[in-house]
């Protein structure tokens, strides 16, 4: 059985098989069934945290305004306190002393709870790669992160498109199981360089 | 009676609250410590580095045809604008002169992506007092000078189109004809603007006379900009020190003396008019010609110290290069318009309340990557 997701067909998803792998590996009728009513609710409204810190939030922006309009795939409304977001949509440049609080505010979201790492600094360094001293490279050494989305800045429709990977990704989750990238964050494995010192964390 | 004596303690206590880095109207990641007595702010202390990323010193290790590139993620609402600084810079120091053409779309590049910004700021300060609509409408038609700039320079928000000696390709065929058309559509909408956010009496409540700040304390914080012209601080950089085109065109300076959150609102109004009035005179005599100086291909400046100013949408932006004669700066300062514009944020919000707080922080037009460079 395949995900659907309304506005796109499956081949437009290219190369990326994985998540329905996941949907195949079986379970009951009953559990089934109701993951699939939990899915279509959790995937259909995921709202963002307002949470932007350069360049990629003023497209972020241009996203939820009238001509890419966000609201049409359930992506409502931007929250302002994290406690209310399933989503934070990293979008800019992760520096050394913005981490800790990235951090903070992920733990302060509710379950269940997704990563977009948006734009080249926050997948990467991106351009602050070499040469500096300050820049975290990937936000992924803080917290785990469900979809990439490249660019500098990614245009609007990319965004979009991620978005709809996370869609995709969030219907091929079951209730059966607590989602690995859950645990493993719990139990400290991931995430795997970036080390706070125990003065940054208790900032 | 307990809760006569708990308000009565705050009343009297002075407390501190944090703003940020994470907060909606911050517009990024800028922390704000402020000092409150009851409603009343009176002290506020802003803390910086939350998006340091060093660029001034990534920019002693690289190229100056790369460092076109880290100049636009400064102020990325007028990415066009940092560009022409450092572009200057270089050109001035090897004495190239660029075609006439170059100068030509470079202003009105420059004009159009000021337009862009102050119409991104019209949709934040309205959102900032409350307003959604504005988010909506400004947004609407900045997407049609974002089409503009994606056809000649291939990019949305980040341009690096210019390069020192040029631009890096010829402008779009259908540019003169794209732009025309903007201006005639935005010469219609412009009025709307105002007629939805500047007559309403909340916004004229929360701005007028909240923020005020005098003639001689905006030359002495070094406010520019829209900023310092709402005190009556005659600083365009276009009409006192003009570059590229500036001395040619015939513009007003916009100027208002009441120094509060609301002079300054107008003058990015009055801007956008002006703005407007410079394409139109460009648009129909771009001449023929290269898009680009002959350069070396690899760019040494001669050894010395170069500097050079741009009226940025925010302000005066300046870009100091001390050169060793290498293809590497050995030392390049980047002065930014709103760092020290945030520096009088102090004196601005003390004794108002922390309501007004953002919509002083609004007025200024803060954007954070540029401050903590």
């Amino acid at each position: 059985m395949g995900i659907k997701i309304k506005s796109m067909k499956k081949n437009d998803f290219r190369d990326n098989d994985t998540l329905e792998l996941f949907k195949q590996s079986g379970g009951n009728v009953l559990i089934t069934t109701l993951d699939e009513i939990v899915n279509w609710g959790r995937s259909n409204s995921i709202w963002p945290l307002t949470f932007a810190t350069s360049c990629c939030g003023i497209e972020m922006m241009a996203t939820g305004a009238s001509r890419h309009d966000f609201a049409r795939f359930g992506i409502e409304v931007y929250r302002a306190s994290p406690r209310q977001a399933d989503v934070i949509v990293v979008a800019g440049t992760i520096v050394r002393k913005m981490a800790p609080v990235l951090k903070r505010l992920y733990d302060q979201m509710s379950d269940p709870k997704y990563v977009i790492a948006m734009g080249a600094c926050a997948v990467s360094g991106g351009p602050f790669y070499y040469n500096t001293y300050s820049v975290v490279r990937g936000v992924e050494h803080v917290i785990p992160v469900d979809v990439y989305v490249p660019g500098c800045p990614p245009r609007p429709e990319a965004l979009l498109y991620g978005v709809m990977q996370l869609q995709r990704k969030i219907k091929s989750e079951t209730m059966r199981l607590t989602r690995d990238r859950d645990r493993e964050y719990a139990e400290g494995t991931i995430p795997p360089k970036f080390k706070l010192s125990k003065e940054e964390d208790h900032e | 009676m307990i809760e006569d004596t708990v308000i009565g303690s705050i009343e009297q206590q002075e407390y501190t609250i944090n703003m940020g880095p994470q907060h909606p109207s911050t517009h990024g990641v800028l922390r704000l410590v402020v000092s409150l007595k009851g409603e009343i702010v009176t002290q506020v202390k802003p803390h910086l580095g939350y998006i340091h990323r060093g660029i001034e010193k990534m920019s002693e290790s690289m190229t100056y045809p790369q460092i076109v590139h880290l100049t636009d993620r400064l102020d990325y609402l007028s990415a066009h604008i940092n560009n022409h600084a450092l572009c200057l810079a270089v050109e001035n120091a090897l004495q190239v002169e660029v075609p006439e053409r170059v100068k030509y779309i470079r202003t009105i590049m420059d004009e159009l992506n000021r337009i862009a910004s102050h119409q991104l700021w019209w949709c934040s300060f309205g959102m900032d007092l409350g307003a959604l609509t504005c988010f909506f409408y400004g947004l609407r038609d900045r997407e049609y000078i974002l089409d503009i700039f994606e056809e000649s320079c291939g990019s949305r928000l980040l341009h690096s189109y210019y390069t020192p000696g040029g631009l890096m390709k010829d402008i779009h065929p259908g540019f003169q004809k794209r732009v025309k058309d903007f201006i005639k559509y935005f010469r219609k909408v412009l009025p709307e603007y105002d007629q939805l956010l500047t007559g309403n009496v909340i916004m004229q409540e929360r701005t007028r006379g909240i923020g005020n700040i005098t003639k001689e304390e905006a030359i002495s914080y070094g406010f520019t900009g829209p900023s310092g012209r709402g005190s009556g601080f005659a600083c365009d950089v276009r009409k006192h020190h003009p570059y590229a085109l500036y001395d040619k065109v015939d513009f007003q300076e916009v100027l208002y003396h009441e120094g509060d959150s609301l002079a300054r609102y107008q003058v990015r109004i009055g801007e956008m008019w002006e703005s407007m009035k410079i394409i139109e005179q460009l648009i129909d005599n771009i001449p023929e010609g290269d898009y680009s100086a002959k350069m070396k291909a690899v760019i040494k400046l001669p050894e010395g110290e170069y500097y050079q100013r741009v009226e940025a949408a925010r302000g005066e932006f300046g870009v100091y290069i001390l050169s060793d004669g290498g293809k590497t700066p050995y030392r390049l300062k980047l002065r930014s318009p709103n760092f020290s514009n945030l520096s009088a944020i102090d004196l601005l919000a003390r004794n108002f309340k922390i309501a007004d707080l953002i919509a002083i922080g609004g007025s200024l037009d803060l954007v954070i990557p540029d401050i903590d460079r």
